[in-house]
Parts: structure tokens; sequence; C-alpha cells
């Protein structure tokens, strides 16, 4: 009964959307007011009925209802509550679901936030809302209803894959559709904006907040696979270059590029065509990220569902919305009034400069990804792309951006004087020349690339110190001049700076983590023990235990440096009884400067286990800057003129940086 | 500065970001374009050892065995026409078994065995390795009975 009430609202709130995706944007354009109002009205009502279908289906997986299909084939009646809860959305029908809740939730909000937009920028905006929700719900219940019932009904479920059945990996989905369509939303401003033919400062004001937000939450959702990805694949690595992984990293790239961007068309007026274009990729990149790996095209380590039908109606859908808004990019960019002039030595041009690398970046990690795809297509072989491609490609276009990112921010806008900000980061080399003297006397081993990424990182933390520093005029007044300068920063510029430091945090773990790596497999048996990077690893025992839903072979490590005691380990390796599955639980022991990591495996049928042991240095490092550089934007996000909302008649509010 | 310049300037920093971007895609990609071979492939068109490359089938039943020092695997990779020797150093997937479809990356040694440096075997039970069930398609072995 409740599943069918579940599939009813879904397709009423379909049939919403589609109110919302066509009355609103006709009444915004021939200036009717009511056709216009229908459009918070049907937002709303596209909430209530997807949150009453997510909350039916959810209903039938917390309660095992094994009639519904889709709970038949992705829980199991001894489940722990969490994963059946969590397994709502880990297979393809319940995600999707999940997806259109979020962009309801998103809708939701422009109609809380946006009281005081235009009526018909905001008429536009639910309206290209709608219409993309209206392709989702259509693609929900034509091919993916997760609705359909199972007669006669099995008596229990077939179990969630036991890979899944894990916090993290509970976790990543909803960010990173949090930050997918996050992007719906900016996409949607820049396709209202070119039908209004209109974009300025104040559009800018509107789109940033909802840009920053969507790539907040689209940086922890990565992070959080990664983080899966490193301990629960046991391969020590936390990042692939798998198509999966690259399908979320594009739309962030291109999210990175349109944080800043949109900077400048709030200050300065300019670039608004590129603006318009950059919310439109983002958002296309967001939607084929979403196609990659629910079609199952590409073959790829976490690839899950493979149906033809989804794909074309995906690739269709990819086809409106891409195609359509590019078109409408080419016929209506043109009319955009150009704005502010700057020279290319300015703040401006750093900010382009940083777009342009980005863009780039995103457009090897584009190609690099869809080319076995497209020589398959093609009957050209079958071939992948692999890590050293990626490296190769995407590390030398973000080192000058590295570079810059120290600069930029010390250049004033317009027209700049660049040996007069490179004198003022003297500091910033300073710190540099004395981190990279640190490292190289702890790794006398080091080499030149591992050194100059270290120097990469300090450089750009130590600039962003000075720039905070600069801001302030720390040292130059005195302290309590400099204090009182420190409260009247805006937190934007905080959010800037912290995210900046993070970003060098990352740097430093991505060199030390790639550069100083050490791996050791061996059979080991009980009283065995082995030696890595300095720590005594002694296999003391491998015992077997029973867990909720999967027993446990579980190994016990005590790890020693020097003769003193660090850390007890105890890697796991379950076995998921109803899905007659394995899977590899690694144990961390983090110094905070290193993790110490340990994989038991196979007994070798003579007494011995095959392990596999690594020091992993500074992998903590990047849990920690990606959850700073998140905190940055999120400080940005907080920052009054953002929270004001939209000063759309209002005085433009001071926006003028103490010192800037 | 007139906006024609700025927009010069722009081009001309958009095409330096361009021409370096397909340099580095056309170097990168001339080193690491990694191709598929099935079995039969690898009989027929003999790539050249050393050279990294992929391989998929179905692990071949009783083939697989340890070796005394404990951590390097053996075994057999077929598309039930031809088969390949595989040797691998580490610790498996944990979805390898007998009779499931893998891939390998890797490359040949001089006697022809397939040495892998990476092992995928699918997450999901039920889903065959694309490249695997297309490889089982053209050896004409592929039974839908079998097909997930």
């Amino acid at each position: 009964m409740i599943t069918e009430l579940g599939h009813y609202a879904l397709i009423l709130a379909l049939a919403l959307a589609l109110v919302q995706g066509t009355l609103p944007l006709i009444g915004a354009q021939r200036g009717v007011a009511a056709w216009m109002e229908l459009a918070p009205t049907t937002a709303a009502g596209q909430f209530v009925f997807i949150a009453l279908a997510f909350g039916a289906l959810t209903h039938a997986y917390v309660t095992s209802d094994f009639s519904v299909l889709n709970v038949v084939e992705n829980s199991h009646s001894s489940k722990p509550l969490l994963y059946k809860i969590t397994g709502v959305w880990a297979n393809h029908e319940g995600s999707m679901l999940l997806w259109v809740l979020i962009l309801a939730v998103f809708g939701l909000a422009v109609v809380a936030f946006g009281r005081n937009l235009p009526p018909a920028l905001r008429a536009r905006v639910l309206g290209v809302q709608g219409l993309i929700g209206s392709g989702f719900l259509a693609f929900l219940l034509l091919t993916s209803n997760p609705f359909l019932r199972a007669a006669p009904a099995p008596l229990d479920g077939q179990g969630l894959n036991p890979l899944l059945q894990d916090l993290a990996m509970s976790f990543h989905p909803p960010f990173l559709y949090l930050g997918y369509v996050g992007f719906s939303i900016t996409f949607a401003f820049a396709v209202a904006a070119l039908i209004e033919g209109r974009v300025d400062a104040a559009w800018a004001r509107w789109v940033r907040p909802w840009a920053l937000a969507a790539w907040c939450f689209l940086t922890l959702g990565i992070a959080m696979g990664s983080w899966w990805a490193y301990y629960e694949l046991g391969w020590g690595g936390w990042w692939f270059w798998d198509p999966v992984e690259n399908a979320s990293f594009m739309p962030w790239l291109a999210g990175t590029a349109l944080i800043h961007s949109a900077t400048v068309v709030e200050k300065r007026d300019a670039l608004k065509s590129w603006t318009i274009l950059l919310a439109i990729l983002a958002f296309s990149l967001s939607l084929i990220g979403t196609f990659l790996v629910r079609s199952g095209v590409l073959t790829s380590v976490h690839a899950f569902a493979v149906d033809p039908a989804r794909g074309v109606f995906i690739l269709l859908l990819l086809t409106l919305a891409i195609g359509g808004s590019l078109t409408l990019y080419a016929l209506r960019a043109p009319t955009l009034k150009a704005g502010g002039l700057f020279a290319p030595i300015s703040r401006e041009g750093g900010l382009v400069l940083n777009n342009i690398l980005m863009a780039t970046a995103a457009a090897t990690v584009f190609i690099g990804t869809l080319y076995p795809l497209l020589l398959d297509a093609v009957g050209g072989g079958k071939v992948s792309v692999g890590a050293p491609y990626f490296n190769g490609t995407f590390v030398p276009l973000m080192v000058p951006a590295l570079l810059a990112m120290a600069a930029g921010p010390l250049l004033p806008w317009k027209r700049a004087d660049l040996a007069g900000a490179l004198g003022r980061l003297k500091l910033a080399a300073a710190i540099v020349v004395v981190v990279v003297a640190a490292t190289w006397s702890v790794r006398t081993d080091a080499s030149i690339l591992a050194l100059f990424g270290i120097a990469l990182a300090a450089w750009v933390v130590g600039s962003a110190l000075v720039e905070l520093a600069e801001r302030v005029k720390l040292f130059r007044v005195p302290l309590g001049d400099s204090l009182r300068r420190a409260g009247g920063v805006p937190r934007a510029a905080y959010g800037m700076t912290v995210a900046h430091i993070g970003a060098g945090i990352v740097v430093a773990g991505i060199t030390a983590s790639s550069a100083w790596r050490t791996e050791s497999i061996q059979v080991m048996r009980p009283g065995d023990s082995v030696v890595v990077a300095g720590y005594d690893f002694a296999l003391t025992g491998v015992e077997e235990l029973q867990g909720p839903n999967y027993t446990i072979q579980r190994g016990t490590f005590t790890v020693t440096r020097d003769g003193r005691m660090v850390a007890r380990l105890f890697p796991e390796e379950r076995f998921y009884t109803v899905e007659q599955r394995q899977t590899t639980e690694a144990a961390i022991h983090t110094t905070w400067l290193a993790d110490l990591y340990a994989v038991v495996g196979d007994p070798d049928g003579t007494g011995g286990w095959v392990t596999r042991l690594y020091h992993n240095p500074l992998v903590p490092w990047l849990w920690i800057g990606t959850i700073v550089i998140a905190l940055g934007g999120g400080l940005s996000l907080s920052d009054r003129r953002h929270r004001v909302g939209a000063p759309a008649r209002r005085r433009r509010e001071r926006a003028v940086p103490a010192g800037a | 500065m007139t906006r024609k310049r700025r927009r010069l300037y722009g081009v001309a920093l958009g095409m330096l970001a361009l021409g370096a971007a397909v340099a580095l895609v056309l170097t990168a990609f001339e080193d690491n374009l990694v191709f598929f071979y099935s079995p039969t492939d690898l009989i027929e068109k003999q790539p050249p050892a050393a050279r990294s490359l992929r391989i998929g089938g179905l692990v071949e039943e009783n083939s697989v065995r340890r070796r005394a020092d404990g951590k390097t695997v053996e075994f057999r990779v077929t598309d039930l026409v031809n088969t390949v020797a595989v040797h691998y150093e580490g610790i498996l997937p944990d979805l390898f078994r007998e009779g499931q479809g893998i891939v390998a990356e890797g490359s040949l040694d001089a006697e022809g065995v397939f040495v892998a440096r990476e092992v995928l075997a699918k997450h999901d039970e039920t889903y065959m390795p694309r490249e695997v069930a297309d490889a089982l398609k053209k050896s004409g072995m592929w039974r839908e009975d079998t097909a997930p």
C-alpha cells in the first residue's frame, strides 16, 4: 500500500515538474504574473511528493518488504538497520530517486532563499529546474522504477554488495549528488540569464553561493569516495584515475573555475559569457558523470548498472540538456554586453589563468576518460587509458596553476605590478627554502621532483599566509590595529585563504604519498615480523570471529619502532554469508605524518597468510587538506554579503576589504 | 588597453594553453594507451614483449596455483578457445576465483607468460567485464545461459 502511494506520489511529482517546466517560462516571457507564481508552488509541491516517494521506499527497506523488487535485489533481513537505510540509494533506482530528491530540495531552497530575486528571473530559474526534474522523473518512472513489485514475494532478499556496506560509502553518493545537482542551480541561472540576455553583478552574487555550496559538497563527496577506496580496496592507493573517479572530478574542475570566474563577474562585471559557459559546462559534466556511472558504458572498478535502455535514455537527456543549453548560448551569448576592462597582469588576469588551466585540465581528463569509448564505438579496438596518461597531462597543468595561485590574490584588480607582488612574496620564498631544507634533512634520498612538489605546497601555503598578513598589515602597524583590521576582513577573503592553504596541504599529501610510499608483500606465519620503513610489524595471530551478517578472519599485528610499542592493527577479511562474497578491511594507524596500513589476505595453505603492509607518508594530509578546502568554501559561503541574499535594489554593501 | 588588445591577449593565452594541452595529450597517449587482447588475440597478433597491455577472459578451472614463496600466484586465463598463462605477485582481489571473468594489466615476458601488475575482478559477481564478454562472443563460446 505504502509502496503504491510512493509510486503514485512520484507520478504526481512528474506532473508538477512538467507544469513547473513550462508555464512559468512562458509566463516570464509574456509577463503573466500568475503563471510565474506557479513556479514556487509547483517546486514546493514537487519536493513534498518526491519526499513522500523517497519515504515510501525507505519504509520498504526498513521493514524489509520483500514484495518490492528493488528491496529484494538490494537488501536482506539480516542487514544492520543503518545499511538497510543507506541501501535505499546504494542501487541504481534508489540513487536516481535520491538524485531527484536533492534536485527538489535545491528547488525548494531557491524558493526559500530567492524571495528577493526579480520575479521573472526566479520563474525562469525554477522553470529550467522543472525541465531538468521532468527529464529525470520520466527516466525514473520509465526505465528505473524502484517501486516495482516482485510476485511472488521471496522469503528474503539477495543482500547488498558488501563493499557498499560501509559508512563512508554510504554517505559518498549523497554528497556527490549534492554537488552534481547543486550545479543544476547555476545551470538554471545561466540559462535564465541567456533567455533574459542580461548578466550583471547582482546575477553573479546570486550564482556564486550556489556554485560554492555545490563545489563544497562535491569536494567532500570526492574525498569520501577516495577515502573509501583507500581503506576498503586494500591496495594502499587513494586515487586510481578510474573513469568513475574522473566522472566526479571533471565537474569539480569546471566548478573550481566557475567559483573563480563568478568573482570576476561580481566584482568587475567582466568574463560574463565565459562564466555562463562554465556554469553550463559544470552541470553538463555532472550529467555526463551520472551517465558514465549509471549506464555502465565503461569498464571500471565500480560500474554497476548495465542496461542499454537506460543508457539511451540518459544519452537523450544529455543531448537535450547540453545541446539545448549550448545552442542557446551560441545564439544569445554575443548579445551579452562586455564589461570592465583589465590588463593581463591583474587580479582578473590571474583568475583568467586559473580558469584556462582548470578548463584545460578538465578537457584532458575528459579526453582520457572518453577516448576508449569513442575508439570502441568506431571499431578502433579496445584500449584503456591508464594513470600514467592522467599524471602526464594533469600534473604539468596544475604546476603553473599552483605557482600562479600564490601571486593572484596579491594583485589588485584592473592593473597590477607583478614585480611588486613577487617582491611581497619574498617571505613565502623563504618559507619554501626552510621547508625544502627540512624535508631534505629527513629524506636525503628525495628526488628533485618530490622536493619540487613539497616546495610547491610550501609556496601555496606560505603565500596564502603572506597575503593574509598583508591584508592586516601585520608588523607594519601596531598589533592592535592589525587585529582590528583582521576583524574587518570579509569572511569570503578568509575563505579563500583557508581554501588555498587546504590545497597546499593536499599537494604535500599527494607528493609525499606517491614519492615515499613503502610497500611490502609477503607470506607471514604467526610470530613472523617484517620491517617496513623502520616500523616492525609482527603478526601475532589470525582468528575467526562472527560479525552481524558476516564472518571475520582477523589478523593481529603488533607494530613497534625501536622496541617501543606504536600500535596494534586488526586487519580483517570479511565473508558475507548471504552474498557469498569477501571484502577486505585494511587496518590503518595514523601518526598524522604517515599511515601504517596492513591487510591480511588469503591463507597460503601451509599455515601462513599473504599480507600486505604499507607505510604511506602524509596520506592523512589529503583528508585534512580536503576538509580545510571545504571549510574555506563554507567560510566564504557564510559571508554576510551572501547571507543577506541578493541586495537586488538595495545599495551595494561595503564590499571593499580593508587594506585591499 | 583597448578591448581588441585584451581580446588578443586572451586568445593568445587560450591558444597557448590549448597547444600545451594537445602536446601533453599526444605525448601521454603515445606511451600510455593500453590495448586489450583476448587470449586468441595474443596468439594471432603476437604483441611485443614488455609492452604494457590488458588481457581478459575467464580464470580456467583448476589452474590456480600458488608458488612456494606463497605470494606469487600462477593461473591460466581462457576465452575457451585459447589460454594464456599468467603470473601475479600480490593479493588477488576478493572476487577472484576459478571460472570468474577477470581483466589483468601487465606485459608478456620472453617465454610468453603474462606477468600481471594488476588483476581486476568485478565487484559485482553478476557482472561480466565487457571486454571478457566480447572476447567470449568473438571466440564463439558465449552462452546466453551463462551470461549475467
